[in-house]
C-alpha cells in the first residue's frame, strides 16, 4: 500500500499559487527524490506532508493527502510530526547539548526514564552515523560540531522520535562533498526501515540516491518515474531541458 | 573631481567632530550631576557615620539633634518594590507570551495598544487615580484604619512596570530564531510545549532584562508612590501598613530644609544611595541583555 497518496493538491500563499493540481503517491521504503528549479514549489511539498505550511498565516488548500488511507487533516497534529519527521537545508541544532537535541523529541512525548533516554539517543545518533564522532561529548553545546556533523545530529534527532517518513530539504546545500557522501549513505541506510522524499537542488545527488524522481516546474509536477527512466529518457522535454543543463 | 573629494571629506570631519562634541558634553553634564551630587551627600559623613546613616533606625530630620537613619526608607522603597515585581512580573511575562505567541492579528494590536496607553500615563495621574480608587478598596477589603499602604503602592507600581516588561520580554520573545520553534514543531512539540521548553529559555535573557529594567523603574519612581503609600518613616513590618521611600522622602522634604543643614546634605546622600542601587540594577539588565549564548 502507499505511505502517501496526494489527490488534486492545490496550495496558495496569498496570492502565490504555489502548488497545482498535484497527483501522486509515495510508496513504503522508497526514496522519492524531487527535483526542480528555485521556486517550483518543491519545500511547499513537503512542508504539505507534515502540515508545517500552516504555520504560514495566508496558507490555504485544496485536495486531499492520505498518510496509510487516512487523510493527514484527521490525524493529531502532534502524531503526524511525530510520524513525519523533517531535515531542514540549513542544520538547525536547538540551542542545547548534543544529548539534550536528541533527547528533545522523547522528553516531549513524555518519556522520562533516564536509561530509556539513554538508549534512545545512543541507537539515534549510531542509525545517524554520528555515534563515534560525538560519544565522548554528549554534553557539549551542539553548535560545537562541524555543518555537517550537525546536520546529521538533526537527523538523529529526527531518528529519536521514531517516524514512518522522514523529509529531506535539501539536507546538502551547506555541505562539503565528504559530508554530503556521508548523509547520502545514512539516507541509503535508512531506506530499509523508513520512506524517504528528498528535495535536493543537486541533480546528481537525485541520480545518485533516488528510486524514483519527481520533476517539479512552477508549482506543477511534470514527470515522475524511477530515477533511471527520468535521467535516461525523461518524457517531457522541460525534464529534459532541465536535467542536461544541470549537468552542463 | 579631487577637489569634489576633498570637499566631501571635509564636511564628513566636521560632521563626525560635532556629533562627538555633542556625545562629550552629554557626558561631561552627567558627569557633573555626579560630582555635585557625590560633593553634597559624602559631606554628610564628616559629622555622622555611614553606618549610622545606612542602618540607623529612626528618621527624624528635624527634630534636636537630628536623627537621620535611613534603614526605615530603604526598606520600605525595597518591600513596595518587591511587592511590584511580584505582580507585575507574572502578569507582564504571561502578557508578553501572550502578545507574542497566541493572540490573534486584532487582539495583539488592540493589546500592543493599550499597553502603550499605560506606557504613556504620567505617574501623577496613575498616583491620583490610586489614591481615588485603590487606597479605598484596600482599606476597605483589608479593614485596615487607613487604605495607605505599601499594598497599595506595590500594585500601582506594578502597573507602572507593566509596560517595560511587557514590551521588552515581547522583542526577547520575537528576537528568538524562527527555526527554533519550526523544528520544535516538527519534532511533534505542541504550542504550549514549544512555548515553555523552547521559547522561554531561549529568551530569557532578554526576559530577565526586561524584568530588571521593570524593577528600576519601580525603585526610581516618586510621584505615585509618595501619594499612596502614607509616608510613615517606621520600619514596616507588613504589607497593610503604611511606608515611607527613599524617592518620597527627597521629594517631601528637600522643599522645606535649609540649605547646608545636615538634613540637607543627608537628603543628597539618599540621593546617592538609590544612585546606586538604580545603577546596580541597570548594569545587571545590561548584562542579560547582551549576554552572548554558549
Ligand atoms: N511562506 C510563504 N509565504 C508566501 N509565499 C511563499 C511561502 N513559501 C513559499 N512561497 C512561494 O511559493 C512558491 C514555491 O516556493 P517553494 O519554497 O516551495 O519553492 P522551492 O521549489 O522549494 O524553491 P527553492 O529551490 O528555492 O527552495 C514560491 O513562489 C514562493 O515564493
Ligand atoms: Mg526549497
Amino acid at each position: 500500500m502507499d505511505k502517501f497518496k496526494i489527490e488534486q493538491l492545490n496550495i496558495w500563499f496569498g496570492k502565490i499559487h504555489a502548488l497545482r493540481d498535484i497527483n501522486l503517491s509515495i510508496y513504503n521504503n522508497e526514496i522519492l527524490s524531487i527535483i526542480g528549479p528555485a521556486n517550483s514549489g518543491k519545500t511547499t511539498f513537503l512542508r504539505m506532508l507534515n502540515r508545517l505550511n500552516e504555520l504560514e498565516p495566508y496558507f490555504r488548500m485544496s485536495g486531499r493527502v492520505l498518510i496509510d488511507g487516512r487523510e493527514i487533516q484527521t490525524i493529531d497534529l502532534e502524531v503526524l510530526r511525530r510520524k513525519v519527521g523533517i531535515i531542514f537545508a540549513l542544520p538547525l541544532p536547538l540551542p542545547l547539548s548534543i544529548y539534550d537535541n536528541v533527547a528533545y523529541g522523547p522528553r516531549m512525548h513524555g518519556i522520562r526514564q533516564k536509561s530509556r533516554l539513554d538508549e534512545i539517543v545512543e541507537r539515534s545518533l549510531k542509525q545517524a552515523y554520528i555515534w563515534e564522532e560525538v560519544k565522548d561529548r554528549l554534553f557539549s553545546s551542539a553548535f560545537k560540531l562541524s555543518g555537517g556533523q550537525q546536520q546529521r545530529l538533526c537527523i538523529a534527532r529526527t531518528l529519536a522520535t521514531d517516524p514512518e517518513v522522514i523529509l529531506f530539504d535539501e539536507p546538502c546545500s551547506g555541505l562539503d562533498p565528504i559530508s554530503t557522501a556521508k548523509v547520502e549513505e545514512t539516507m541509503l541506510n535508512l531506506k530499509k526501515n523508513y520512506t524517504i522524499v528528498l528535495v535536493t537542488n543537486n541533480v546528481k545527488q537525485a541520480a545518485r540516491v533516488g528510486d524514483r524522481t519527481a520533476f517539479f516546474l512552477s508549482g506543477e509536477l511534470i514527470e515522475l518515474d524511477t530515477t533511471d527512466k527520468i535521467f535516461t529518457a525523461p518524457k517531457d522535454k522541460r525534464t529534459d531541458g532541465y536535467i542536461r543543463g544541470k549537468f552542463g | 573631481m579631487t577637489k569634489k573629494i576633498t570637499l566631501r571629506k571635509l564636511k564628513e570631519f566636521i560632521i563626525e567632530k560635532l556629533i562627538l562634541l555633542c556625545g562629550l558634553a552629554s557626558i561631561f553634564f552627567v558627569m557633573l550631576i555626579f560630582i555635585f551630587l557625590l560633593k553634597e551627600g559624602l559631606a554628610l559623613f564628616k559629622t555622622v557615620k555611614v553606618s549610622n546613616f545606612l542602618l540607623g533606625k529612626s528618621w527624624y530630620p528635624i527634630s534636636e539633634p537630628p536623627e537621620l537613619g535611613i534603614l526605615p526608607l530603604i526598606l520600605g522603597s525595597l518591600l513596595v518594590t518587591f511587592g511590584a515585581a511580584i505582580i507585575s512580573v507574572p502578569i507582564g511575562v504571561a502578557c508578553a507570551v501572550y502578545i507574542a505567541e497566541i493572540a490573534p492579528g486584532k487582539v495583539k494590536e488592540v493589546l500592543k495598544a493599550g499597553i502603550e496607553l499605560l506606557a504613556a500615563i504620567p505617574s501623577v495621574v496613575l498616583g491620583f487615580i490610586g489614591m481615588v480608587t485603590l487606597v479605598p478598596w484596600v482599606k476597605k477589603v483589608f479593614n485596615l484604619p487607613t487604605g495607605l499602604t505599601a499594598l497599595s503602592g506595590s500594585i500601582m507600581l506594578a502597573f507602572m512596570a507593566m509596560p517595560t516588561i511587557v514590551s521588552i520580554a515581547e522583542d526577547a520573545l520575537y528576537s528568538v530564531p524562527r527555526s527554533y520553534k519550526e523544528g520544535a514543531f516538527a519534532l511533534g512539540a505542541t504550542h504550549w510545549q514549544t512555548i515553555w521548553r523552547l521559547l522561554l529559555p531561549a529568551a530569557s535573557s532578554g526576559i530577565l532584562a526586561a524584568v530588571m529594567l521593570g524593577i528600576g523603574r519601580v525603585i526610581g519612581e516618586t510621584m505615585a508612590v509618595m501619594m499612596i503609600t502614607g509616608n510613615s518613616a517606621v520600619i514596616p513590618q507588613t504589607f497593610l501598613a503604611p511606608v515611607r521611600t527613599l524617592t518620597a522622602t527627597i521629594a517631601a522634604e528637600m522643599g522645606e530644609t535649609v540649605v547646608g543643614s545636615e538634613h540637607y546634605f543627608a537628603l543628597f546622600a539618599i540621593g546617592i544611595v538609590l544612585f546606586i542601587i538604580s545603577f546596580v540594577i541597570n548594569v545587571t539588565a545590561d548584562l542579560f541583555l547582551h549576554r552572548k549564548p554558549k
